[in-house]
């Protein structure tokens, strides 16, 4: 920092020079417009607005409560994965049948290697002087383009999530599931035609006492009759359930015929 | 009293030309909310800088409690949440601060680049941004495995299965980040460290290289 000048003299035999500069700021009279010195003026006025921002944050981490599901067990197969939604773009395109199986270079490394390679060479791809968005419509189109491609993939990755996996198990302590079976009867035993629909009893239970995300079914015949099971069954029942989880029509005869005479 | 300890230290370091440099720099109109309300775009790298600080601090605290082996990591969270004083509003900022600096950047970069910011001469802080975005990605990859809750193991091992997928390098990768056949003691070790050194520390040094070049140039004029 220090320049070497014959005639400085130097604080002790250190090479920090005696001579002191001013501790004053500069004036910017001389700047166009109204500019301001960042500090202290500018960063007083960043500071008060940061403040108040901190106070809003701190407000949505109080009423929000960040999330923990249970204790990671590799076991558990009925579990849906699901990514950070920022990471969602990415992971719904995966789904497509032509970004996936024999194509899936495609929808790993082709096209976000593109997209995130021209974003990275964006000074040299659009080279031009004209700074003004409207003036280079290309680049503002293409990426114009992106951004509803990547609003678009994330709708669609979480409107299929919710769509499919209503309910995460054991999932956020806000959920809006229907309360678990008030009047679950703990003697009720199931059919062996019931407990072998394992997609039935992930959310229904073993002897259909209900859970937090699905009702009690042990007195469903009070309420339905077998064909309106049956429909329930290959359809599905919004919000929760979903349709066509069983594929075969005659197990699903069975198991509604069967459902229908719990009274 | 101060102004004797400033001169006392100024005497001997020559502090003033670094704290002139630091503190001296002009913020035009047109980047000025106050002036025009529309410049709050320009507020978002500044937003994001602030953020990041948070996470680090954070961070920090948490790091106080976590444990990062299999049997106690879920727990130490837990407890954190659940029982420490305050715990529940830091792990709170973290985990909301990881989706909002997120957001800050994304909005940063829109920033730049629709007002063309990116263009002759400052297209190495533009890399160097992006490089800050994909480094702010692996936090948020890294950070997401360590409560080792079912959410976390388990979008961890598809995001490792998705980076397998990648011609030539993929399995490497995965390997090097899973240290192992499965996702489990040595992957969510190798992931702390990941998270907790390695990426902070090129972020570091990458938010450095960004601050001193955009000191450099200055802020880009208006359009």
């Amino acid at each position: 920092m220090a320049k070497h000048d014959k005639d400085a003299t130097f604080v002790g035999d250190s090479r920090v020079p005696a001579k002191r500069i001013p501790n004053v700021a500069p004036s910017y009279s001389d700047f166009p417009g109204k500019s301001e010195p960042f500090w202290p003026n500018f960063l007083l006025k960043e500071w008060m607005v940061a403040a108040v921002g901190l106070v809003g944050f701190l407000v949505l981490t109080v009423s929000h409560e960040s999330p923990l599901t249970a204790k990671a067990n590799p076991n558990d197969t009925s579990f849906v994965p699901l990514p950070d939604w920022y990471f969602l773009f990415l992971y719904q395109l995966l789904k497509y049948p032509w970004a996936s199986g024999d194509w899936v270079v495609l929808g790993t490394v082709i096209i976000p290697g593109i997209a995130f390679g021209a974003l990275l060479l964006a000074p040299w791809l659009d080279a031009g002087p004209e700074r003004r968005a409207i003036r280079r419509p290309i680049a503002s189109g293409i990426m114009l383009l992106s951004l509803v491609g990547i609003f678009y993939l994330t709708w669609a990755a979480m409107d299929e999530h919710h769509r499919n996996h209503p309910s995460p198990a054991g999932g956020g302590s806000h959920g809006a599931a229907p309360a678990p079976a008030e009047e679950a009867d703990p003697a009720f035993k199931a059919a062996d035609i019931w407990t072998a629909q394992q997609s039935c009893i992930s959310c229904h239970g073993n002897n259909m006492e209900g859970t937090a995300a699905a009702p009690n079914l042990q007195k469903v015949g009070e309420k339905y009759s077998a064909e309106e099971i049956a429909e329930i069954i290959k359809n599905g029942k919004p919000p929760l359930m979903p349709g066509g989880m069983i594929k075969d029509e005659q197990a699903i005869k069975e198991l509604a015929e069967y459902m229908a005479t719990l009274k | 009293m101060l102004q004797k300890m400033y001169d006392w230290v100024d005497e001997r370091l020559n502090i003033t030309p670094m704290w002139r440099d630091l503190a001296d720099h002009e913020v035009p109109e047109h980047v000025n909310p106050a002036h025009h309300f529309s410049a709050f775009v320009y507020c978002f790298g500044g937003l994001t800088f602030f953020i990041t600080v948070i996470q680090i601090l954070s961070g920090m605290f948490l790091t106080m409690y976590y444990v990062p082996d299999i049997n106690n990591a879920y727990e130490s969270v837990k407890y954190l949440q659940n029982e420490v004083a305050f715990g529940v509003i830091v792990r709170g900022m973290h985990h909301w601060g990881a989706s909002l600096v997120i957001v800050m950047m994304f909005l940063h970069t829109l920033r730049v680049f629709f007002t063309g910011s990116y263009k002759k001469p400052r297209e190495m802080n533009w890399v160097v941004g992006m490089l800050i975005f994909f480094v702010m990605l692996g936090l948020g990859f890294t950070g997401y495995l360590l409560p080792w809750d079912n959410t976390a193991y388990f979008a961890t091992k598809v995001g490792l299965e998705i980076a397998q997928t990648v011609p030539l390098i993929g399995p490497y990768a995965k390997a090097l980040l899973t240290g192992g056949d499965i996702v489990g003691a040595q992957t969510l070790a190798r992931f702390f460290a990941i998270h907790v050194f390695f990426l902070p520390a090129a972020l570091l040094g990458l938010l450095g290289a960004h601050f001193i070049m955009i000191r450099r140039q200055g802020i880009s004029g208006p359009l």
